[in-house]
C-alpha cells in the first residue's frame, strides 16, 4: 500500500495515462450515468424530505383531524368544544355531479366546508379569491381538470344532488393533496349551508365528517388523541385522528418506497456501468502487462506496478463519479415533472450534499470493486513476460481463492448497499440475489453459446461467416461481457414493460363484449325498482341488482374485535377486524363463487340462533376463520348472532359487486340498506345519456362508469410507469455505453487480425461482414436470454404478486430481438469504422501506444 | 577488468508443466562469469537460452539449483527483493525493445533511476546525457512509435546503462533489426559495455554477434553442450 503513496507511481500513473486518454475515458463513461441516476433519485429524495419536514402542517392543513363515518354523536360534539381553538367541518361524500351547459355527469368527491379550513396552506383557486368568497356567495368550488375535460368556466352551474349552484372557481391545489388525487375523485368544494339543499345525505350514504382544529397554544396533542381514543371505545363507534406527525410519516413512507424503488432502478444502471468497468479494464490491463513486466525488470516492485494502475483506476473513478455526480444533479431538476402529480407538496429542490458524496463513493467504489480482479492479477505478472507474452487473459494468473474472495466481495458489497437504499434485509436479499441469478444466467448462456459454436461449428458456411462465428470463443472475446450487458439491460426494461402490459391487460376486461361498464350504486330501496325500470326503458339490461347492508364486526370467537385487535400475540389481521363490511343475502351462489369448505346455506331457519354466512377465502384467511366459529356482526346498531357455515372462493376481479360475508335470506332483509345495480352500456355515447337521466332523476344515487375508471388507471399507471422507464432509461443509456465501450475495446482486440485480414487482401465489405455476423449473434442471443429471463420474472410477478397469468406478447418478443440486435450491429460497426477507414499501417502503429 | 565473478549459476534445472506432461528446459547448468567480461549464450531454438537468461537475471526461480549475482543469492529472495537487486545491478535490452509505449524517449530512460527515487532533475540531466551519447539527442520527446527501430533499440540501450549495471543481460538485441542497423547497436552495446566496465551476457543464434563477446556457452538440449572462450573479433573485423 505504500506505494500507492510515492511520488513515482502517481508520476508514471500519469505518464502512461495521457496517452490513453481515450480507452481511459471508456473505462470511466461506463459509471458516469449510473451514477447520475444514484446522485439525481438520492437528491431529489433529499429535497423532498427537506420540503416535506419544511411544510409539514401545510401536509394536514391543521393541527389536527378527528374523522367520524357518522354525524358525530353529542357527547363528541361537546368534546370538541372543550377542545377550543379553530375549528372547521368538512363533510366528505362520493357524489355524481351535473353540468347543465353540457349535460355532462361526473362522479366527483364532494367536500362541503364550514369554517376556514385551511389553515396553514392554502387552497389555491382560480381567481384566487374564490376560495373565501365561496362559502358566503355561495357558490362550488370545481376542480381544473373536471371544467377542463367538459369545457366548463368559472361562471356556469353545477348541480350536485338537487341543489344547483354557480362554479364559484376552479381548485388548483389542496393543501396536502397531490394533483394525481384529483384524477380518481375530483374534488368539488361547497359551503356546509348548502348541504341540506342537496338532499344527498341519506340512511347508508358512505360519509366521512372531519373536523380539524388549529391551536394557538402549544398543547400536547398526544392528550387529545389519548382522550379521543376513550371516547372511541365509550360510544362504541369508529373515531379516526390524524397529527401533523403521522401524516408527515405516513407521506414520508409513501415517498420513500417510491424512492427506494426508483433508487434501485437506477442501481441496476451503476451495476451495468461496473461491468462495463470491469470489461474495459480488464483488456487495458491485458495490453499492460508487457509495460508491467518491463519496469519489474528494471526493478519496480510488484507492489508499484500495481499501484500505477490503481491510481488510475482510482482517479478515473473519482472524475467518473464526478461528473455522473455533476449530471445527477442537473437530472434531478427534470424529475418534478415527472412525479408532480404524485407529490402533495411543491418540491423544492435543494443541493443535497448526502446525494453529491453518495455519488462520489459509491461511484469510485464501484469503478474500484469491478476493476480489483485484473489489478490483483497484475500484481503476479512475472518480468519474465518482458521476454516471453502472456498467451492467456492476465486474470487466469489469480488462485480461484483469489477470485473467489472478490467475486464475494462484490457481492457483499451490492447486498450492503441495497440494503442502504431499500432499509430493508429482505428486500435487499432479494434484489441482490435475482441480481446475481441473472448475472450467473447470462454467464451460463453465453458460455454454452461458446461451446455450441465451437462444438456445432459450421465448417461449410462461406468464410465470412466462419471468422464472425469464431470470434464468439477465440481467446480474449467479448462474449460474456456483451450478453452480461445487453442481456441484463433487456431483462430491466423487457420487465417493466411486460408488467405493465400484464396489468393492463388484464385491466382491460371492460372492452370484453358481454363485460358489465356501468355500476350505480347508494339506491335507496324506494328508488331501486324505478331505476330498474328506467334502464328497461333504455334498453339497458339489469345484469346484477343487489341490496347491501353496512355492518361491523363486533365479536369473534366469543371475543371482541376490539380485544382481538390490541392482542399483539393475535394473528388475526386488523383490517379484517376493523372492517366497514358491505354484505348482501341470497339464496343461492353466484358464477364468481366457489363453495370451497363447509356448506351453502341459502335460508335462514326462523328458530336458529345463529346465521350461516359464508365468508370469502380472502377474510376467511385474515381471521384466521374455519367452519362453525362464532361471529357477532353489528348491523347499524342491531347485533347478529351468526357462525361461518362455508367458505368460497371468490373472483373479486369480475365487474360486479362481490361479498367477503354473504347471508343467506331470511335475516336481513329488514335492516338498513341500499342498492347496486350493474348494466352495460354498448357505447359512450349510451352510458353518458343513461347517467344524466339518473342524476336527474335519483340525484343521490352515484354511478361507476368503468370505462372511464379504466382510462383514470390507465393515465395513472402510464405516469407512474414514465417515472419508472425515466430510470429504466439510464440502464438502456448505460447498457448502450457498456456495449459501445465492449465494442471499443474488442476493437482493440480484433484490429490486428482484421489489419492482417487486410494486409492479406480482404476487402471492406468483408471486414464488416466478419464483425457484423459476430454482433448479429452476440445481439441475438443477448436480446433473446434477455427477453425469456424477463418473460419468466414478469411471469414470477403475475402468479406470486399480481395473481395474473402472464401470457408474453410474442410482437413485443420479436420486436424486442430485433431492435437490439440492429443496435448492437449498428454500434459494433460504427465503433469499428477505424479499422477499415486507416491503412494497416497507421492501424498498427497506432495500436502500438 | 574484475576477476571476481559476477554471475553463478550452480545446477541449474527448470521444469515446466505442460498439460500432464513435464518439460525439462533446462538440465544442471553450471557455470561463472567473472565482472567485466563479455559472453554470449547461444543455440538453437528451444535449446533454453532466454530461460536460463531469465533465471540468471533473476526475472524467475530455477526448479532446481541456484544464481548468484554479485554474490546474492536469488532464489531465497521474495519477488520484489529479486526487483531491487535487478535495479540496483542489473540492466536489460531487449529483442522487441520493450520501451513504455506511453513514456517519451527520455522518460524511458529515466525509469530505472526514478525507481531509486533519485531527484527527477538529475535523472534528467543523466538521461539527456547518455540520450546524446548514443545519438539521440534530437529524440528526447518523441514517443516509441514515432522512432524507428534502430533508435527505439538505442533507447532501450541508453535505458539499459543508466543505472551503471554491473551485469547487462541482452537478449537477441539486434534479432528484429536489418544487419546496418544492428551492426551500429551491437557496436554501440560494446563500447558502452567498455566504457562503463559492465558484464555483457546476451542471448544470441547470431553466431557472428557471439563471436564479439570473450566467451561463448552453447546449449542444446537444455545442457551446455560447448564453453568456448576466445579473443573477440570486433564487428568490422567481421564484416571484413
Amino acid at each position: 500500500m505504500n506505494s500507492f503513496f510515492t511520488s513515482w507511481t502517481w508520476k508514471m500513473a500519469w505518464r502512461d495515462a495521457r496517452s490513453n486518454k481515450r480507452r481511459l475515458f471508456i473505462y470511466i463513461s461506463a459509471i458516469i450515468i449510473g451514477v447520475a441516476a444514484q446522485v439525481a433519485i438520492t437528491s431529489f429524495r433529499d429535497s423532498l424530505n427537506t420540503t416535506i419536514n419544511d411544510q409539514s402542517k401545510e401536509l394536514l392543513g391543521a393541527d389536527l383531524e378527528i374523522e367520524t363515518e357518522q354525524a358525530p354523536p353529542d357527547t363528541l360534539k361537546a368534546y370538541f368544544e372543550v377542545l377550543e381553538g379553530e375549528q372547521s367541518t368538512i363533510t366528505e361524500f362520493p357524489s355524481m355531479v351535473f353540468f347543465p351547459k353540457t349535460g355532462d355527469t361526473r362522479l366527483a368527491n364532494i367536500r362541503a366546508l364550514r369554517g376556514n379550513f385551511p389553515y396553514y396552506g392554502s387552497l389555491e383557486t382560480r381567481p384566487a379569491e374564490a376560495a373565501q368568497q365561496f362559502k358566503s356567495a355561495p357558490a362550488a368550488l370545481v376542480d381544473q381538470t373536471l371544467l377542463t375535460q367538459f369545457g366548463i368556466a368559472v361562471g356556469d352551474s353545477v348541480k350536485i344532488g338537487r341543489y344547483t349552484l354557480p362554479i364559484g372557481g376552479a381548485i388548483n391545489k389542496v393543501p396536502g393533496e397531490s394533483a394525481a388525487s384529483a384524477m380518481v375523485g375530483p374534488r368539488v368544494f361547497i359551503p356546509q349551508s348548502v348541504l341540506d339543499s342537496t338532499t344527498l345525505i341519506r340512511r347508508g350514504s358512505r360519509v366521512e365528517y372531519k373536523q380539524y382544529f388549529k391551536f394557538s397554544d402549544k398543547r400536547d396533542i398526544g392528550l387529545i388523541t389519548a382522550r379521543i381514543d376513550t371516547l372511541e371505545a365509550q360510544l362504541g363507534i369508529d373515531i379516526s385522528y390524524e397529527t401533523v406527525e403521522e401524516r408527515q410519516a405516513e407521506i414520508g413512507n409513501a415517498i420513500g418506497n417510491l424512492g427506494r424503488f426508483l433508487n434501485l432502478v437506477g442501481f441496476i444502471a451503476l451495476l451495468l456501468g461496473g461491468i462495463g468497468v470491469a470489461s474495459s479494464i480488464h483488456v487495458y490491463i491485458n495490453k499492460k502487462i508487457s509495460t508491467a513486466s518491463v519496469l519489474r525488470c528494471f526493478g519496480a516492485s510488484s507492489g508499484q506496478t500495481m499501484s500505477i494502475f490503481l491510481i488510475q483506476a482510482v482517479v478515473l473513478g473519482f472524475l467518473g463519479a464526478l461528473a455522473g455526480t455533476l449530471l445527477g444533479i442537473g437530472i434531478q431538476y427534470l424529475l418534478p415533472s415527472l412525479v408532480s402529480d404524485f407529490l402533495p407538496v411543491d418540491i423544492r429542490l435543494t443541493t443535497s450534499w448526502l446525494a453529491i458524496g453518495l455519488g462520489l463513493f459509491t461511484g469510485t467504489g464501484v469503478a474500484l470493486a469491478f476493476a480489483l480482479l485484473p489489478l490483483l492479477a497484475l500484481r503476479k505478472a512475472s518480468p519474465l513476460y518482458a521476454l516471453r507474452t502472456l498467451d492467456r487473459s492476465i486474470i487466469s494468473l489469480l488462485e480461484n481463492k483469489v477470485k473467489v474472495i472478490i467475486y464475494a466481495l462484490i457481492t457483499v458489497t451490492i447486498f450492503g448497499y441495497a440494503v442502504l437504499l431499500t432499509q430493508s434485509w429482505q428486500t435487499a436479499a432479494i434484489f441482490t440475489i435475482g441480481i446475481m441469478g441473472a448475472f450467473g444466467l447470462l454467464l451460463v448462456v453465453a458460455k454454452l453459446l461458446m461451446q455450441t459454436v465451437r462444438r456445432f461449428f459450421p465448417s461449410h458456411w462461406p468464410y465470412v461467416w466462419r471468422q464472425g462465428l469464431a470470434n464468439l470463443y477465440r481467446p480474449q472475446n467479448q462474449t460474456s461481457t456483451l450478453m452480461l450487458s445487453l442481456g441484463l439491460g433487456m431483462l430491466l426494461v423487457s420487465t417493466l414493460y411486460f408488467s405493465q402490459d400484464m396489468l393492463m391487460e388484464e385491466l382491460g376486461f371492460a372492452s370484453r363484449a358481454d363485460a358489465p361498464n356501468l355500476i350505480f350504486f347508494d339506491v335507496q330501496p324506494d328508488q331501486n325498482e324505478p331505476l330498474n325500470q328506467l334502464l328497461e326503458n333504455k334498453n339497458l339490461p339489469v345484469l346484477q341488482n343487489v341490496p347491501m347492508v353496512t355492518m361491523r364486526l363486533d365479536s369473534l370467537r366469543g371475543r371482541s374485535a376490539r380485544a382481538i385487535a390490541d392482542d399483539s400475540t393475535s394473528e388475526v389481521r386488523n383490517w379484517a377486524l376493523e372492517h366497514e363490511y358491505r354484505s348482501t343475502y341470497r339464496d343461492s351462489l353466484i358464477d364468481s363463487e366457489t363453495l370451497k369448505e363447509g356448506q351453502w346455506i341459502g335460508q335462514a331457519e326462523p328458530a336458529q340462533s345463529a346465521v350461516p354466512v359464508s365468508a370469502a377465502q380472502q377474510v376467511a384467511e385474515d381471521l384466521k376463520l374455519e367452519i362453525g366459529d362464532s361471529l357477532t356482526f353489528n348491523v347499524q346498531g342491531v347485533p347478529v348472532q351468526a357462525y361461518v357455515a362455508s367458505i368460497r372462493a371468490v373472483d373479486f376481479q369480475r365487474v360486479q359487486p362481490n361479498f367477503l360475508m354473504l347471508f343467506p335470506e331470511g335475516v336481513l332483509e329488514q335492516a338498513p340498506q341500499i342498492y347496486v345495480t350493474v348494466t352495460r352500456a354498448p357505447d359512450r355515447q349510451s352510458s353518458a345519456e343513461i347517467q344524466q337521466s339518473v342524476v336527474q332523476e335519483f340525484p343521490n344515487v352515484s354511478a361507476i362508469d368503468v370505462r372511464r375508471v379504466l382510462k383514470t388507471i390507465n393515465q395513472f399507471i402510464d405516469k407512474i410507469s414514465f417515472a419508472i422507464q425515466f430510470m429504466a432509461l439510464f440502464s438502456i443509456l448505460t447498457g448502450l455505453i457498456v456495449l459501445a465501450s465492449s465494442v471499443t475495446t474488442s476493437r482493440f482486440q480484433r484490429i490486428r487480425e482484421s489489419t492482417l485480414l487486410r494486409t492479406m487482401g480482404a476487402s471492406k465489405k468483408q471486414i464488416i461482414k466478419i464483425l457484423s455476423v459476430e454482433y448479429l449473434f452476440l445481439g441475438l442471443l443477448s436480446a433473446f436470454t434477455g427477453l425469456i429471463l424477463s418473460i419468466s420474472a414478469t411471469w414470477l410477478l403475475g402468479y406470486f404478486y399480481f395473481d395474473i397469468a402472464f401470457v408474453p406478447n410474442g410482437w413485443v418478443v420479436i420486436m424486442g430481438t430485433l431492435i437490439v440486435t440492429a443496435l448492437t450491429i449498428l454500434i459494433g460497426i460504427a465503433n469499428s469504422r477505424s479499422i477499415y477507414r486507416k491503412t494497416p499501417l497507421e492501424v498498427l502503429r497506432a495500436e502500438a501506444t | 577488468m574484475d576477476e571476481r565473478p559476477i554471475l553463478e549459476a550452480t545446477n541449474i534445472t527448470q521444469k515446466f508443466r505442460s498439460g500432464d506432461r513435464e518439460l525439462k528446459v533446462l538440465d544442471q547448468i553450471n557455470f561463472t562469469i567473472t565482472g567485466g567480461t563479455t559472453c554470449s549464450i547461444v543455440g538453437p531454438s528451444g535449446s533454453g537460452k532466454t530461460t536460463l537468461l531469465g533465471l540468471c537475471a533473476g526475472l524467475d526461480r530455477p526448479t532446481q539449483g541456484e544464481v548468484k549475482l554479485n554474490d546474492i543469492a536469488l532464489a531465497p529472495l521474495s519477488e520484489d527483493e529479486r526487483a531491487k537487486v535487478r535495479n540496483k545491478y542489473v540492466g536489460f535490452v531487449f529483442q522487441t525493445f520493450q520501451l513504455v509505449p506511453t513514456l517519451t524517449a527520455l522518460e524511458n530512460v529515466m525509469v530505472p533511476l526514478e525507481l531509486r527515487g533519485q531527484k527527477t532533475e538529475e535523472v534528467r540531466r543523466e538521461a539527456t546525457a547518455l540520450l546524446r551519447e548514443v545519438g539521440l539527442k534530437d529524440r528526447l520527446e518523441h514517443y516509441p512509435t514515432q522512432l524507428s527501430g534502430g533508435e527505439q533499440q538505442r533507447v532501450a540501450i541508453a535505458r539499459a546503462f543508466i543505472n551503471k549495471p554491473k551485469i547487462l543481460f541482452a537478449d537477441e538485441p539486434t534479432g528484429n533489426l536489418d544487419a546496418e542497423t544492428g551492426a551500429t547497436i551491437e557496436k554501440l552495446l560494446f563500447n558502452l559495455n567498455e566504457v562503463n566496465g559492465t558484464t555483457l551476457v546476451l542471448v544470441t543464434h547470431d553466431l557472428s554477434l557471439a563471436k564479439q563477446c570473450r566467451r561463448t556457452i552453447h546449449l542444446k538440449n537444455g545442457r551446455i553442450d560447448k564453453d568456448e572462450r576466445s579473443e573477440p573479433v570486433t564487428v568490422e573485423q567481421i564484416n571484413d
